[in-house]
């Protein structure tokens, strides 16, 4: 069976069922249903603090082949993820499904809980470091699923993913649950990616350092959705939960790529009043933002709001005017953090409200322009930041088809070599974003537009930016770096890549080189 | 149209990332050095490196300059043998005098004999870096009909001096003046010593703009991030522009009517005011601010 894009993908796939093949962005919308959700309702008396994890560990009675759930808002820091699963495994619990909203190189002692049976099923948006590596040679039972940041949410809402047990790590919590990510040592900001879980799993617990007194303020995630609060020393590393300060790059290639990403955008006409952008916190999207404030600043524009996960940098522009508001799911930094906390136009945005596609409308339906990475791109302008070059999964969409499709202006920005590697690809190894919703490529040597946007091409020829075609592109990476060899890859799925409506875009073969 | 010389920017010649892209970073030249970038032991590796990556990447969109290594020491002949083979655009001869430009002409006569390019093809940059060479920057000059520039080092020549390098040079403000009016007497490009703080964006405005009030034509650059200012500089602004266009049209005009001269607002429009501006022009044209019919773009 082939998906629209032409990637074979089998109609049945052992241990994750049959497929249902990604059939173009908006192909599958139309009236939808949610799950019903069972609950145990709580009356006055009921205590919902336990005294330790093993005890809440006895009342959630996680049995074999269940599926629990995590945020990663406490991202490399995280160390609820970990000491869950240690208990679980010394409870001799096997068969589990973990349905992480992203796994960190510090979720590396979960590569045991998979070797030994304790975990067969993976769900996440994300997956890098040894976990990652662990499911490339085919270590965990079942083919791990990537999804989206919205498509877990419109997973977990519709019932595609039912999830028994949600952990939620929570920066701060009272004795009846109610949660905000804003104080306590592993202060994260905004728990937009924990929303759906909370709300939809059979059982959740919150897992706090910080027990204040209730009601705790403000309220994130309420008291409604919480059946346990646990408190332990320590639910992360706030070193590597947030950075001190995002910085913008020096590297002068990166910046060369963000001023022509803001040329394009100047071009296209969309910086104007009202305006909405969303990008990374890596270097070159960074630096984007920082050309985008100039320019904004030049021609007396301010924007409606900025969002995503939210950066320093995008805190500093809504002070200074550039956004009305922010939108925030995460925060990447300790400023915006605190200017979540206390200026009312930084907004919580939960991960269904920035991406879900079935909802009616998520965050990044309005948005204008979208600054995204890639590993790899092809000639179609499909999208991989999924696998890296040696086919090995390093990363996975997050946000990344969710803003593509919405947004209005997607910009992919990269340098067309990295390393000694060509950027651009006959085609990617992996499918996560698909090239319909790409609408330019921006390298230091040259800019493709896809051709399906001929209205921003004939607005780009009227500038001095270096167009080409996007094999031309290919070509000129080529001539530098000569053709790299394919990469060989068994039958074995060792992961399915959803795209954001549940679709499957594509596979994640074991590659035949990794043992 | 002969290329511009705003911004020429170092690029170590033994970092080959930087090599490979030293053609997109915007300067309008590039000079990959051999000289105090690579470390003695390095000196022979850089060298075929950077044969290599002339060879290999295409360059075609900027001035290949090279640094070879001063003449006086046991790298720079070999650096120009090896280098001016594969005909880079332009020698930078660190510690030019007289006899060393003498002596890097006199190779290049006969590399570019062997190797059957035009005769005189490979142009050379003198640095003036002594107080001997500045003192005898006309003559350096005069030593080669290859010599299409100076660019003056303030680092060694300060230190040459014996005196301190400043940030404000005040102390390089005699060879700003010397380098910039022999030049333009030769009419060969003068290029400014780099700015060394590649964090202070505003000192670095101020320092090409007194580079650029004295008469130099260009600046080069230690680090790409200061390309964008010093081309912000060294572009004439939207008025001067505009106000150059009128005083051609107006000397056209004048010139229509058989009047000998002309006066613009008032104001008598004589030689030198006709000859800034058709440079003012011829800048604008080139950077491509205005169309070559003169209209404003």
């Amino acid at each position: 069976m082939k998906t629209i894009l032409g990637r074979e993908i089998p109609d049945y796939i052992e241990g994750y069922g049959h497929v249902r093949p990604f059939q173009g962005a908006f192909s599958d919308v139309g009236v939808k249903t949610r799950t019903a959700v069972k609950l145990t309702s709580v009356i006055p008396n009921d205590q919902k603090v336990l005294s330790s994890l093993e005890d809440a560990l006895d009342k959630l009675n996680i049995t074999d082949g269940m599926t629990i759930s995590f945020h990663h808002h406490l991202r490399n820091g995280d160390y609820v993820l970990n000491k869950v699963m240690e208990r679980l495994a010394a409870r001799g619990v096997k068969d589990l499904t973990v349905a992480a909203s992203s796994i960190f190189p510090i979720h590396a002692p979960l590569v045991e809980h998979i070797e030994s049976g304790v975990v067969t099923g993976l769900v996440a948006n994300y997956i890098s470091g040894p976990v990652a590596e662990a499911v490339s040679r085919g270590k965990l039972k079942k083919p791990a699923i990537m999804q989206t940041h919205g498509g877990r949410a419109r997973a977990i809402e519709s019932g595609e993913l039912h999830i028994d047990v949600a952990f939620l790590a929570a920066p701060t919590a009272d004795n009846y649950g109610n949660i905000n990510g804003v104080y306590g040592d592993a202060a994260c900001g905004s728990l937009g990616y924990a929303v759906a879980d909370a709300e939809y799993a059979d059982k959740t617990i919150a897992i706090t350092d910080h027990l204040v007194p209730y009601p705790a303020y403000p309220i994130e995630i309420s008291q409604v959705f919480i059946d346990y609060i646990v408190q332990i020393d320590s639910i992360g590393d706030p070193k590597g939960i947030v950075s001190g300060t995002t910085r913008i790059t020096k590297d002068p290639v990166a910046l060369i790529i963000a001023k022509r990403a803001t040329e394009v955008i100047k071009a296209s006409g969309l910086v104007r009043e009202g305006m909405s952008f969303q990008t990374g916190a890596g270097g070159t999207s960074l630096a984007v933002a920082a050309e985008l404030k100039k320019i904004m600043q030049h021609e007396g524009v301010a924007g409606s709001f900025a969002s995503g996960g939210i950066t320093g940098y995008l805190v500093e522009m809504l002070e200074e005017g550039l956004f009305r508001s922010l939108f925030d799911v995460q925060c990447f930094d300790l400023k915006a953090i605190e200017s979540y906390r206390d200026n009312p136009a930084h907004q919580f945005m939960s991960a269904s409200m920035y991406g879900n596609p079935h909802t009616k409308g998520a965050v990044v339906n309005n948005l204008d322009i979208m600054i995204l990475g890639a590993t790899e791109i092809d000639t179609d302008f499909n999208v991989n930041v999924t696998t890296g070059s040696n086919g090995v999964i390093m990363g996975g969409s997050g946000g990344h088809s969710d803003t593509a499709a919405g947004s209005k202006l997607a910009i992919v920005v990269t340098n067309l070599m990295k390393a000694r590697l060509p950027i651009i690809k006959d085609k990617v190894i992996t499918v996560t974003t698909p090239g319909d919703s790409i609408d330019v490529v921006v390298t230091e040597r040259g800019i493709a537009v896809n051709p399906q946007r001929g209205d921003l091409l004939e607005k780009l020829k009227m500038t001095n930016l270096p167009l080409m075609t996007i094999g031309e592109l290919k070509l000129l990476a080529e001539k530098i770096t000569g053709v790299p060899k394919g990469v060989e890859t068994s039958e074995k799925i060792v992961a399915v890549v959803e795209y954001r409506d549940g679709s499957v875009i594509d596979v994640v073969r074991k590659v035949s080189s990794v043992s | 149209m002969e290329k511009l010389r705003r911004t020429m920017l170092f690029m170590p010649g033994n970092n080959p990332g930087m090599l490979q892209d030293a053609a997109i970073l915007g300067a309008d030249s590039i000079i990959l050095d051999l000289e105090d970038a690579v470390s003695l032991t390095e000196k022979d590796s850089a060298r075929i490196l950077v044969r290599e990556a002339i060879k290999t990447i295409d360059y075609s969109q900027v001035e290949v300059v090279v640094r070879v290594n001063p003449l006086d020491t046991e790298f720079g002949q070999p650096d120009v043998d090896m280098i001016a083979r594969v005909k880079p655009d332009t020698l930078l001869i660190p510690k030019a005098n007289e006899e060393e430009i003498k002596l890097v002409d006199k190779l290049l006569d006969k590399i570019e004999k062997e190797e059957g390019y035009p005769l005189g093809c490979i142009k050379i940059i003198a640095l003036i870096e002594t107080a001997l060479g500045l003192e005898n920057v006309y003559n350096v000059i005069q030593a080669s009909s290859r010599t299409v520039g100076v660019l003056l080092g303030g680092e060694d020549l300060t230190a040459d001096l014996g005196i301190e390098r400043t940030k404000e040079g005040e102390e390089i403000f005699y060879a700003r003046n010397k380098v910039a009016t022999v030049c333009r007497a030769l009419k060969v490009d003068a290029i400014d010593t780099p700015f060394t703080d590649t964090n202070d964006y505003e000192g670095l405005e101020k320092d090409t703009a007194k580079a650029k009030g004295l008469g130099l034509t260009g600046k080069s650059a230690i680090n790409p991030r200061q390309i964008e200012t010093i081309h912000f500089v060294f572009a004439p602004t939207e008025d001067e522009l505009k106000r150059a266009l009128r005083i051609l049209d107006a000397m056209e005009e004048a010139e229509k009517e058989g009047k000998g001269c002309c006066s613009l607002d008032g104001k008598m429009i004589d030689a030198p005011v006709i000859n800034r501006a058709a440079c003012t022009v011829d800048q604008g044209i080139r950077l491509g601010l205005i169309s070559g019919e003169g209209g404003a773009r």
